[in-house]
């Protein structure tokens, strides 16, 4: 097998930079953790969520992070499961990402509970057809899976586990996205999440946001840590990125179209699109142009999406469109209000049932708890990388027969 | 004769009405007192309690049952504070039908739904139904995610926002976690009525047994029109409405 012969090591990590890294992000999550305090101290008061929006930016922070580990651990699959000698050196970052992704989203929603104490509850009092339930399985399961699947990777004594092992994390990242999109799917009371197209939606942005992140940490590992790596070696990478741009294009359009099929929706795809709201802006603007058009035209522009800057700059957007989806359909869901009254118009009410929408504004604690979750799930990368062998030494390429410009 | 036995007749009439009642009265009263369940004894299915709402009988402008909610189990409204994160088991709501423009006036609360989305999402089973049809939150197990708030088609749930002060004994509160309308259990297990019932002079809900077939509920839906809210999501809710 190939891939053995590529060597792996770990990050020097003895830089003023590695240590000024590991500074400000251990700050980051002292921020977050900070937040979080306040939030319990004082309760959910002091966020803008309410009890009409319930879940706000931490979920999108958390799911952002939940969907990119899935979609992250593609790298490593495309190397195992359909054997591209290419991903093999790719892999371990995959895997570890995978995991500290997952952490990192976990943390913040976890710290967004009202009761995050009682976390032990949630792990020993189960309702099983609850998807939550499932999921609390299927994340534990995954970071097991995954964690198998990476000493699999680095123990040369199992390596006839090698295959096997990816297959089964290629199939848990798809039933964990799987799971992740339908705690909005089947919501009969809400309008926007009463489809089943969300979880195939989820799988897709999983895979456009794993790989954006994959690359924006692959260049930077290479770049902080004065690695060599030819701009040709994320040619593929950022082809498939591409693909997976045009599938969440696919699948969103779906979504809106098949909305607009059933006349009773078009109010609430009225109020997401083109009600001028914030959501409207957040669609066309951050995902549509931002996240979507701009970086398609970059990654297929013949000199532009050749360079590093190019690709790090279309990484980036994407990530800033898959926040602006995610809010658009997470918020925007939510501020869009039940129909209760079929047939009525609601005159007054106790609990502000007559809005057209639900404002929401989110605070800083919650912004602060969401960049905590990131800075962790960084934190826990770069550390894993400077404890175990995680990065391929770029001179042992040449033993699975990458092209000369592959490598600087 | 005629005059002297009409009285007797008459006095007979009465003195057996008198025994009659005074046998029979026990008898209504401990029926009553029977539907109150010993603390000892489980729920059961045996009773499904629900309310019907007469919204020709609701009054605009009236909040008395919301009033009564509040009071009785202690949900404080902090007005300095933003009302969208306020508890709120029962709302008035004031509707005006699209096409013919006719007004209505009625409260609602949770449904108490037969098929409970928030029981089928919640991931603790802190979300249950009891026996007797009566939803409820175990709040000690409890983690306020709200994922019952998402699902909860009626938006009859609150998530406590903030620090609590002066919870009722009977009607456990707690900040980061999620409540509702409880059907006053702890009044209905005594066999009282909820205190929404009892605060509406307009008679304009009626609380009882489902199951029981001479209840004076089940027995003004099995003769007046009724009507769920979001019938269509097949839930069966406790809670019906008339003239809507």
């Amino acid at each position: 097998m190939s891939k053995h012969n590529i060597t792996f090591e770990e990050l020097q990590g003895n830089s003023t930079g590695f240590y000024a890294l590991v500074g400000i992000l251990g700050a980051l999550v002292a921020m977050g953790l900070f937040a979080a305090y306040t939030m319990e101290h004082h309760g959910h008061v002091i966020t803008g969520m309410d009890n009409q929006v319930v879940w706000g930016l931490p979920h999108i922070f958390a799911i952002f992070l939940i969907l990119s580990a899935s979609g992250v651990l593609n790298v490593a699959s495309i190397g195992s499961v359909f054997r591209k000698a290419f991903y093999h050196p790719l892999a371990r970052l995959s895997g570890l990402l995978a995991i500290t992704l997952l952490v990192g989203g976990l943390v913040v929603l976890v710290l967004d509970l009202g009761r995050p104490d009682r976390l032990i509850v949630a792990m020993t009092s189960y309702n099983f057809k609850s998807i939550f339930t499932w999921n609390v399985f299927l994340y534990n399961g995954f970071i097991g899976v995954v964690g198998v699947y990476l000493w699999v990777m680095m123990d040369r004594s199992l390596q006839q586990f090698y295959r096997p092992m990816g297959l089964i994390a290629f199939i848990g990242r798809f039933i964990l996205t799987t799971g992740t999109g339908s705690i909005f799917g089947f919501l009969v009371a809400r309008s926007a999440y009463d489809t089943a197209i969300l979880a195939p939606l989820f799988i897709a942005m999983s895979l456009v946001l794993g790989m954006a992140v994959f690359l924006l940490v692959l260049i930077a590992s290479c770049v902080w840590g004065k690695r060599a790596m030819g701009i040709a070696f994320l040619e593929r990478p950022k082809n498939l990125l591409s693909l997976f741009l045009v599938a969440v294009f696919y699948l969103i359009t779906v979504y809106f179209i098949t909305n607009l099929y059933v006349t009773k929706q078009h109010d609430l795809v009225y109020f997401l699109l083109a009600s001028g709201s914030i959501y409207s802006y957040l669609f066309w603007i951050g995902y549509l142009a931002l996240g979507t058009v701009i970086p398609l035209a970059i990654l297929y522009h013949p000199i532009v999406g050749k360079t590093r800057n190019g690709i790090i700059a279309a990484a980036s957007l994407v990530v800033v469109g898959g926040f602006s989806l995610l809010y658009t359909i997470i918020i925007g869901g939510q501020a869009f209000p039940l129909e209760i009254f079929s047939g009525m118009e609601v005159i007054s009410s106790g609990f502000f049932d007559e809005r057209a929408y639900h404002p929401y504004v989110p605070s800083v604690w919650e912004f602060m708890l969401g960049i905590g979750g990131i800075s962790f799930a960084m934190l826990l990368t770069v550390m894993g990388m400077r404890i175990l062998p995680f990065l391929f030494v770029p001179s042992s390429l040449s033993a699975i027969h990458l092209s000369p410009e592959e490598i600087d | 004769m005629t005059d002297e036995t009409n009285p007797n007749r008459r006095e007979f009439i009465k003195n057996t009405a008198i025994v009659a009642g005074v046998a029979v009265a026990p008898g209504i009263f401990l029926h009553s007192v029977s539907q109150a369940k010993p603390d000892e004894h489980p729920v059961d299915n045996s009773v499904r309690w629900g309310m019907l709402i007469d919204t020709n009988k609701c009054t605009t402008g009236c909040d008395d049952c919301v009033q009564a909610c509040n009071k009785e189990h202690g949900l404080t409204i902090e007005p300095s504070h933003r009302a969208e994160t306020q508890p709120q088991w029962i709302r008035k709501v004031e509707l005006k039908h699209k096409q013919t423009g006719k007004q209505t006036s009625l409260p609602v609360m949770c449904q108490h739904c037969e098929n409970p989305p928030c029981q089928d999402v919640c991931p603790t089973g802190a979300s249950f139904k009891r026996e007797d049809g009566i939803v409820l939150v175990d709040k000690h197990i409890c983690i306020g995610c709200r994922y019952c708030m998402m699902a909860c088609p009626y938006k009859a749930r609150s998530f406590v926002h903030e620090t609590l002060t002066e919870q009722k004994p009977y009607s456990p509160r707690g900040k980061g976690t999620v409540e509702s309308c409880t059907m006053c259990v702890h009044k209905v297990d005594k066999g009282e009525n909820p205190a929404c019932v009892t605060s509406c002079t307009h008679g304009a809900i009626v609380f009882g047994d489902l199951n029981d077939p001479n209840s004076e509920i089940s027995q003004k839906l099995a003769t007046e029109q009724s009507m769920a809210l979001r019938e269509g999501l097949k839930l069966n809710p406790g809670v019906r409405y008339q003239g809507v």
